[in-house]
């Protein structure tokens, strides 16, 4: 058997590797500012969705350019998850300083077009407060916006009354106001730090 | 949904189906031009396309939608990229299809592909290949990478892209055909010890995250899941798909090397160092 163990080895490749894994590295430093926040920056590409919204007209990501956006997705029949975020991102809209209010936009996307007619988006998100636009499509118009931001979502078996479950991401995208994805902010980190963040965004980038 | 839905890819990427359709023509265009006594057997032929097929298939097909939102699918995505595809690719030896097509090179183009040679070479030290193999699962399995890379399309296509081509380099170290004896190639004792090398340290971390109590890649969490599954069962899945079948490709492995050892013993004279410097 020839289990060539000779230590005469060239340690040129070594070097070269040492060489690339260094160059390599020093490409991954950087300096910016932290976020409470997951930083998106560079990861995702910029708003854009062609969607109705609450009125039943026909919308487009520039229709709310200028502002900070905060994109959630959900459906208005969910018993927990957006609830509980809708209240934690209203919250923390209030906690902004009084200048930067309507400086923010909460978009809510709901996944389920069939159960959330324009009038029943309306009546949910106005429930939660006002600078809050509701959002909907057909499902290919959803699944192709969760597919740009890299999410999903799915229907559950209706039961004998015909209601069902949807699973969806139970993040929050936030686009500065040039469209950019800036933040990925999970609702129970609590709606101060989320403020925060807002806070930077909107004065960041005015 | 049709079965077209789940043949067609969730997110096509012309380079890749570019790239796998130019693999698998200039194989088949090879095979057919190639004299007859060079032709590998029909068994290393349906190896090889088996295995291309099946890195297509978790790059290119529904089951890339299944492996972006759901963590146990994605760790059996990486073990045919990094493994399976990339080890039938290597048993089935395409060396005499790659030789064909080198000597129709023109010389002016084999002169521009010499980097190329030296780039592999430099990789396929085998303690370089040992810690890029390795390197590359931990890398992308770093929580917060893993993080970005869900996150990211671009990132996404790089880390499933590195992990296949990384595979071939790996898999193709380990399996090379030529007697280490009579040529360059890796001898068998090193063959054998890189192997388990990575076995072992595929085990710390694939036990890492089966024995992880926490949430360790919560992407999955946050961008949903493709079907609802509790997510300690899903890190489970993945976790013994990261530590069991790495494991046991690298126990396999070393038994085909020590296998391939013993039919070659003997068979070549021992070789002087002069003789072993022409043959490289």
């Amino acid at each position: 058997m020839s289990f060539g163990f000779s230590k005469k080895q060239a340690s040129r490749p070594l070097a070269i590797f040492t060489i690339m894994l260094a160059a390599f590295l020093a490409g991954c430093s950087d300096n910016q500012i932290s976020y409470n926040g997951k930083d998106l920056s560079g990861l995702m590409p910029e708003l854009e969705f062609n969607l109705i919204n609450s009125d039943g007209d026909q919308v487009t990501a520039e229709d709310y350019s200028g502002k900070v956006r905060m994109m959630f997705f959900g459906f208005t029949s969910c018993p927990d998850i957006c609830p509980t975020a809708m209240q934690t991102l209203s919250r923390a809209k209030s906690g902004l300083p009084p200048e930067l209010q309507d400086d923010v936009l909460m978009l809510f996307v709901s996944v389920d077009p069939e159960r959330d007619t324009p009038e029943r988006l309306d009546k949910y998100v106005s429930f939660f407060g006002e600078n809050i636009v509701g959002l909907t499509g057909t499902e290919p118009q959803l699944r192709e916006l969760a597919k740009r931001y890299r999410t999903t979502f799915g229907y559950g078996e209706p039961n004998e009354k015909g209601n069902y479950d949807v699973s969806h991401s139970s993040a929050v995208y936030i686009f500065d106001r040039q469209g950019q994805a800036r933040l990925l902010i999970r609702p129970d980190q609590g709606a101060e730090k989320i403020s925060q963040d807002l806070i930077a965004l909107a004065q960041g980038n005015s | 949904m049709s079965l077209l839905d789940y043949l067609l890819p969730y997110d096509f990427s012309p380079l890749t189906v570019l790239s796998y359709m130019l693999v698998l023509g200039f194989y088949g265009v090879g095979l057919l031009r190639m004299p007859d006594e060079d032709r590998p057997g029909g068994l290393r032929i349906f190896a090889f396309v088996l295995g291309v097929m099946i890195c297509y298939g978790v790059m290119q097909t529904r089951f890339d939608y299944y492996a972006q939102y759901m963590f146990f699918v994605h760790r059996g995505q990486h073990l045919i990229l990094h493994h399976i595809g990339p080890i039938l690719i290597a048993l089935s030896n395409p060396l005499p299809i790659m030789r064909f097509w080198y000597a129709k090179m023109s010389p002016g183009l084999k002169n521009a592909l010499r980097p190329v040679g030296w780039m592999y070479q430099v990789l396929q030290y085998p303690l370089i290949a040992l810690i890029l193999f390795v390197g590359l699962i931990y890398f992308w399995l770093w929580p917060s990478i893993h993080f970005d890379a869900m996150l990211s399309r671009d990132l996404y296509w790089i880390m499933n892209w590195s992990m296949l081509l990384d595979g071939l380099l790996f898999w193709w170290l380990v399996f090379d055909p030529r007697p280490p004896a009579i040529t360059s190639s890796l001898g068998y004792g090193r063959r054998m010890l890189v192997l388990a090398a990575a076995g072992v340290l595929q085990m710390f971390l694939g036990a890492w995250i089966v024995f992880s109590r926490d949430m360790v890649y919560d992407v999955y969490e946050v961008c949903g899941r493709a079907w609802p599954i509790d997510p300690d069962v899903d890190q489970l899945l993945g976790g013994m798909l990261t530590y069991i079948p790495p494991a046991m490709m690298s126990v396999l492995g070393i038994l085909l090397i020590l296998r391939r050892a013993m039919h070659q013993d003997g068979k070549y004279p021992k070789p002087s160092r002069q003789s072993k410097e022409t043959t490289q």
